[in-house]
């Protein structure tokens, strides 16, 4: 397969510039792939979903009859970022968590920021994630926002910007480490001769991350991911890295609060557990805190949290900063903690609860994207220019009926990666979700999950919306000052003629087929 | 460990033990076919009547035993609770709730066991290739067992797998001997002839014991056939190795020495061993073959049920359902 045809349309392409020419930092990958015999792409790439289905990194689809289990779809061109952008994209990050977690912080405890009117009061009294219960409440070491997974975009201008805060339970991070596993048998010359910057690290440091929050007068924590269970579509998440930590991967039924303490329930009676990384929702982790009827959490946790004997990441109240129209208040929020402008932007936003904003939106709606405050996985929004008449009709009234819930956005071109279609490339839209852990300090994954629409024009890249995913490469070369570039000094081939060879064992059949 | 991860573990060891040994069972026929062609078509009924399912069968089937509709019922029917195929489906759902105590080498062999034979039950490969296809699905079962093995820390969680494993195992060896026995009923006049002897080759051969049972006995005699499949105490499948082996991994678990007793599991099934110990199979003809093995398969059950009260009981998750046999 080549590249000859391929047309970057004018869109910013991450791995092409405005002239058709490779990027810098994309040079030795897009020689490879030209190297190779005719079909050998779509050969690896047959591989690589075959790697994948066998590795389990499964979703259920809904609604369907058993066995309809669905790797999300992957993509083995990467997609490359150089290091100076990355480093822009990293103080960025460390930043906006940094300054995040003081507004949280604030927000349950003094609300300096209310009281000088830089974030209206109502605005947050209004936020559907906003949790009463959490109301003067102390994490350890007061971070409430241990790990958050940002989207971020980039623009034709080439610039990358915010498009959402995820401080709840974002997910993915798995896909980003198992593409990787499987990428690197994919191209493993290309891979090692680019200089990509590992991502394996990241399950030690979530490790880290919550040993952090254990008291102190505990040695040796006993820490557990708390799941939904086998039916959740990220469950393969959670056992992933309840077994790369080596902790307990734990269900609301494993669970028990007794005399003030949370412990487990285990063959040889219960046990004390310390550190809880719980991908439930605030809703379901309490039925006598918050939502009654729910049946996947443990009864009675909240007091124990709340007393400090025992410890969760991230804390519960963290949505308030999910919120879409909160969202528009970070750049403000960044300078009112911490003195400094925003290094990552906002895209800008409207907020539908003031009077001009909301007229202009409705003005607008053809060209605007609109999105509900409080969701997120691509539901709840509207991409003006693809919509029809009737769905910006039935936005308009939404909007008009609980304009505290919507806001809208310019429609960003976001850039593009050449992917496989068919038997060519075709560039498709992508997002890019970075992780960041809030430890000792704050720790940003070099890389992150891109994310892919696959649909031909499509800008939703959430695997519900049919999106699929790629390996996301930091190299650790510049694109300044490497205008022209000689390629870095191969290694003497025989050490690494081994990793040339295709991948062992990749058949695509099986002994039944 | 949790309660629930340990019945996880226990019971995923138990559906892919109890799924290599249908596959076992059904070559015992496969096998007798190779010395009788000509006997082939009449014996399917025998095999299915020995997993107690026959009623299960003929309200799908009728009364068509052919090798075509026993395959199929017995490996690859999706709605039939005991084929190879659910209970595959178990192991894995059992694996997949588990997959950060076990090793990732042992969650990717049972996901792709369970895949590979999902596929292939859309095909017609395994009534064209049976010997293969049954061949594949052993061989898969012990790449199974010997990743838990080499793979798997020996601890609690494993002490729980190999004891589900071993339960199943010598309960299956049990059914693998049934089978003999249901075919012998249509026509007792020909025990003691060479098709008799035969049968019970075949019966070694499913059993994978054929070779160690000569190394023992030599000549091929069916009273010494079943002393070797119950009561041997070498021979990794017997029933009476697999139950000793299941005794010390219950006390592993619960840390206290063979032959005292801290909980009902290491009571039931240490006097079931006791049994085997000081028990020959002179009294287990006397008392009937089948109603021995009968009863048996009642006290495995039980032990069973102690295990399950004993360790298991704060917890009932769906992918637990298959307590039955």
């Amino acid at each position: 397969m080549k590249f000859s045809n391929y047309d970057t349309e004018g869109f910013y392409d991450e791995l092409f510039d405005e002239n058709n020419l490779p990027r810098p930092g994309a040079e030795l990958l897009i020689d490879k792939i030209e190297s190779l015999p005719a079909n050998d792409l779509m050969h690896k790439q047959r591989s690589a979903e075959t790697a994948l289905l066998q590795l389990g990194n499964t979703f259920a689809v809904y609604g369907s009859e058993e066995g309809t289990e669905k790797i999300l779809p992957f993509d083995v061109i990467p997609r490359i970022i150089d290091n100076k952008d990355w480093r822009e994209i990293e103080l960025g990050l460390q930043q906006r968590i940094y300054a995040m977690n003081k507004f949280i912080d604030d927000i349950y405890h003094d609300r300096k920021i209310l009281k000088d009117k830089v974030v209206p009061e109502d605005l947050i009294m209004t936020c559907a994630a906003y949790r009463k219960q959490c109301e003067g409440l102390n994490p350890p070491k007061s971070i409430w926002c241990h790990v958050t997974g940002t989207d971020l975009i980039r623009d034709k201008d080439g610039r990358f910007y915010v498009l959402e805060d995820n401080m709840r339970c974002p997910s993915g991070v798995s896909y980003v480490l198992e593409n990787r596993q499987v990428l690197k048998r994919t191209f493993p010359q290309v891979f090692a001769d680019s200089g990509v910057r590992p991502v394996d690290e990241y399950p030690n440091n979530l490790l880290a991350t919550l040993e952090n929050l254990a008291p102190e007068s505990i040695a040796e924590p006993k820490i557990g991911v708390l799941t939904p269970g086998m039916y959740n579509s990220a469950y393969f998440e959670h056992s992933f890295l309840a077994q790369q930590m080596g902790v307990e991967l734990v269900e609301g039924q494993d669970l028990v609060v007794s005399d003030g303490f949370v412990y487990m329930r285990t063959t040889k009676g219960l046990q004390r557990i310390d550190v809880i990384y719980r991908r439930l929702d605030d809703d379901f982790m309490d039925p006598k805190a918050f939502r009654a009827d729910s049946m996947l959490g443990v009864p009675g946790i909240m007091d124990v949290y709340r007393s400090g004997r025992v410890a969760m990441a991230n804390a519960p109240g963290t949505g308030i900063a999910d919120d879409k129209a909160v969202y528009a208040y970070v750049p403000k929020i960044i300078k009112y903690y911490m003195d400094e402008d925003a290094i990552l932007p906002n895209v800008p936003t409207f907020i539908c609860r003031e009077d001009k904003a909301r007229a202009h939106v409705l003005e607008n709606l053809d060209k605007l994207v609109v999105k509900a405050a409080n969701e997120s996985g691509g539901y709840g929004m509207m991409i003006g220019p693809h919509a029809s008449k009737e769905e910006r009709e039935k936005f308009a009234q939404l909007i008009q009926e609980n304009p505290r819930n919507y806001i809208a956005q310019p429609t960003i071109s976001l850039s593009r990666v050449p992917t496989i279609v068919d038997d060519h490339f075709e560039g498709r839209h992508v997002d890019l979700r970075p992780y960041i852990l809030y430890g000792e300090e704050i720790y940003v994954m070099p890389g992150g999950l891109t994310r892919v629409a696959l649909k031909k024009g499509s800008l939703v890249v959430n695997s519900s919306q049919g999106g699929g995913t790629k390996d996301t490469w930091v190299t650790d070369r510049d694109s300044e000052g490497d205008d022209n570039p000689s390629p870095s000094p191969l290694p003497p081939v025989d050490s690494q003629s081994q990793s040339q060879t295709s991948i062992p064992g990749d058949t695509t059949g099986g002994p039944y087929a | 460990m949790l309660s629930r991860v340990a019945s996880s573990v226990y019971w995923m060891t138990r559906y892919i033990e109890r799924a290599e040994n249908i596959a076992r069972f059904i070559t015992v026929n496969l096998n007798l076919t190779l010395d009788f062609p000509a006997e082939a078509t009449r014996q399917w009924q025998p095999i299915v009547m020995a997993t107690g399912d026959h009623l299960l069968f003929e309200k799908k089937y009728g009364n068509d035993y052919s090798a075509k509709n026993v395959i199929h019922f017995l490996a690859l029917d999706p709605a039939y609770g005991n084929s190879i195929l659910s209970s595959l489906r178990a192991a894995r759902e059992n694996a997949r709730s588990v997959r950060e105590i076990i090793s990732s080498e042992m969650w990717e062999q049972v996901n792709r066991y369970y895949l590979e034979l999902k596929d292939a039950s859309t095909t017609d490969y395994a009534s064209r290739n049976p010997h293969k296809f049954f061949k594949i699905i052993t061989m898969r079962g012990h790449m199974f067992t010997g990743l838990l093995y080499s793979t798997m820390s020996h601890g609690e969680a494993f002490q729980f797998a190999l004891t589900g494993l071993l339960l199943e195992r010598a309960d299956k060896t049990s059914r693998i001997l049934d089978v003999k026995y249901f075919m012998l009923l249509p026509r007792a006049g020909e025990v003691n002839t060479p098709y008799d002897s035969i049968q019970w080759a075949a019966v070694l051969k499913s059993a994978s014991a054929l070779e160690m049972y000569r190394k023992r006995f030599h000549r091929i005699i069916p009273k010494q056939v079943c002393d070797f499949l119950i009561f041997d105490s070498e021979f990794p499948r017997s029933i009476r190795y697999c139950l000793k082996k299941g005794e010390l991994a219950l006390h592993k678990i619960s840390g206290t020495p063979v032959g005292t007793v801290s909980n009902p599991a290491e009571r039931s099934l240490g006097r079931l061993c006791a049994d085997l110990d000081y028990s020959d199979i002179d009294e287990t003809i006397d008392m009937g073959m089948h109603e021995y093995l009968d009863d048996l398969q009642t006290k495995v059950n039980t032990v069973g049920g102690h295990i399950h009260n004993a360790f298991f009981k704060v917890i009932t998750s769906p992918a637990n359902g298959g307590t039955s046999q």
